[in-house]
């Protein structure tokens, strides 16, 4: 148990990890959704705290990783136009598109602006009225009721240059899609505790039912993750399957609901593909018809883009939790951060980031090429 | 950016006709939209996710949670230089006019 000591509580943490093992009888594979969860449970170590046979299998909650390639190729492209200001969350700067990344397009001219909130965007389509200002709006139901608001306040305040590049998508599709796939082998969910901030719990009862899976709404600390994953093996060790919240602190029932109002009113639901993924029905958002001109997909026509995905990335077969990230020959070797040829080698919620960064050590035939 | 950091009110007005106020994070202050909590006050503890408070957070659990975010950097990533982080992970020289200006409280 060497990573105990690192924990902000370690006697609770050493009572927690007690109780998990007295708990289990047999092994049992549970799934957390969220990138943030993956990127604390390999960074402390979790998983290797837990009885033998219990596995984390890591998710597609990495906002940044499920961002499909055309839409990349698409930001990629306005983002080089001339006129245009191309602003971004900063973990998207690396995101490898199809040739090149915003890094890149910043480097070779291209005027890519680094914001903290989507408003700064919107504040800076104001300060230039003659430029056109595009936000990169991706991500899952926490990020979505923020850039909902920046467009809202863009249409009540007319301010004509700013639009959304949306590719907004949604977790309880991406359950359904886990569970409906032939090769699944998760028993149960960590839920991601933000998401359920907004959302509420509502959407999950139907999915512990209808699967037969618990699904423990879960915090991003260490201690939040052994408790949430407590919970999950006394479901599964009494056979129920229900869905519990874990992170009450921060998650009520109802979820923020003036959030999820505004939601209704900007977006509405649609197909959406999901890098490395593939499409997943109803899993995503768009901007709603009344919204539609503010869309950068509609504003710029973007045509003839021909992805092209790197060819030994496994990285969808990561998000999917059928490997992890040292089983891909490429981790370490042709793949690093420095020159990622998938999207989950760049986010810090990226699995194979995080791999990299707190594993690389423990997988020495994966890295040895590296020198 | 699924980092949803934890900070106290300090300020709250209306700019735009939408609520809007200053949340510290531990020393680091920042502009947040409050539109989405209309009833949360000054000196409350709220739970702030690019650049929107999403959820309340009691003070306790948001004094811990923003020690630890400190204890593991998790601040200078999602307040901090991006480009140099960009460029740093790149291990190319960061882009002409990116040059980083450390914010402090006020």
């Amino acid at each position: 148990m060497k990573y105990l000591a690192e924990f902000s509580d370690p006697d609770l943490a050493k009572r927690l990890v007690d109780q998990i093992h007295a708990t289990v009888t047999k092994p049992w594979a549970m799934m957390e959704v969220c990138g943030g969860q993956t990127h604390t449970i390999v960074r402390h170590g979790i998983d290797q705290l837990l009885p033998d046979g219990v596995e984390m299998i890591h998710g597609p909650g990495c906002p940044v990783c499920v961002t499909p390639l055309e839409i990349i190729d698409k930001a990629l492209e306005i983002a080089a136009q001339p006129g245009v200001i191309f602003c971004s969350f900063g973990d998207m700067l690396r995101v490898p598109g199809s040739e090149r990344d915003l890094f890149r397009i910043k480097s070779e001219g291209g005027d890519v602006r680094v914001v903290y909130s989507p408003l700064d965007a919107l504040k800076i389509a104001k300060d230039n009225p003659d430029r056109q200002v595009v936000f990169f709006g991706i991500g899952f139901e926490t990020t979505a009721p923020p850039n909902a608001m920046t467009v809202y306040q863009a249409k009540q305040q007319n301010i004509p240059n700013f639009s959304l590049l949306v590719s907004h998508v949604k977790v309880p599709p991406a359950i359904e899609a886990i569970m409906q796939s032939p090769d699944c082998r998760v028993q149960a969910f960590l839920a991601a505790g933000h998401v359920c901030s907004v959302m509420g719990t509502s959407e999950y009862p139907e999915l512990a039912a209808k699967y037969k899976v618990p699904i423990v709404v879960t915090g991003f600390e260490p201690l939040d993750i052994l408790a949430g994953i407590l919970r999950t093996v006394v479901q599964l060790e009494r056979g129920e399957h229900y869905v519990e919240n874990a992170y009450k602190r921060a998650v009520t029932d109802e979820g923020n609901t003036t959030a999820q109002a505004m939601l209704s009113d900007v977006f509405e639901t649609t197909d959406r593909s999901w890098r490395g993924i593939g499409m997943i029905p109803q899993s995503g958002w768009q901007l709603s018809e009344r919204y539609r001109e503010y869309d950068a997909e509609y504003r710029f026509q973007v045509r003839d883009i021909k992805t092209e995905e790197s060819t030994v990335c496994r990285a969808g077969e990561v998000l999917q939790g059928h490997i992890k990230p040292h089983e891909c020959e490429a981790f370490g070797t042709l793949c690093t951060p420095r020159n990622p040829l998938g999207a989950t080698m760049v986010s810090s919620e990226g699995a194979c980031a995080a791999y990299y960064l707190y594993r690389r050590l423990q997988a020495p035939e994966a890295v040895s090429s590296v020198g | 950016m699924c980092l949803a950091v934890p900070g106290r009110v300090v300020e709250i007005r209306v700019e735009d006709d939408t609520r809007m106020g200053k949340v510290d994070f531990g020393g680091v202050i920042k502009d947040v939209c409050l539109a989405y909590l209309p009833d949360l006050q000054v000196g409350e503890y709220t739970i702030v996710h690019v650049g929107f408070a999403l959820q309340r957070l009691d003070e306790e659990s948001a004094m811990q949670s923003l020690e630890l975010y400190k204890s593991l950097g998790a601040l200078e990533e999602e307040f901090g230089d991006q480009w140099g982080i960009a460029a740093q992970q790149a291990g190319e020289r960061r882009p002409p006019g990116t040059e980083y200006r450390k914010e402090t409280a006020e």
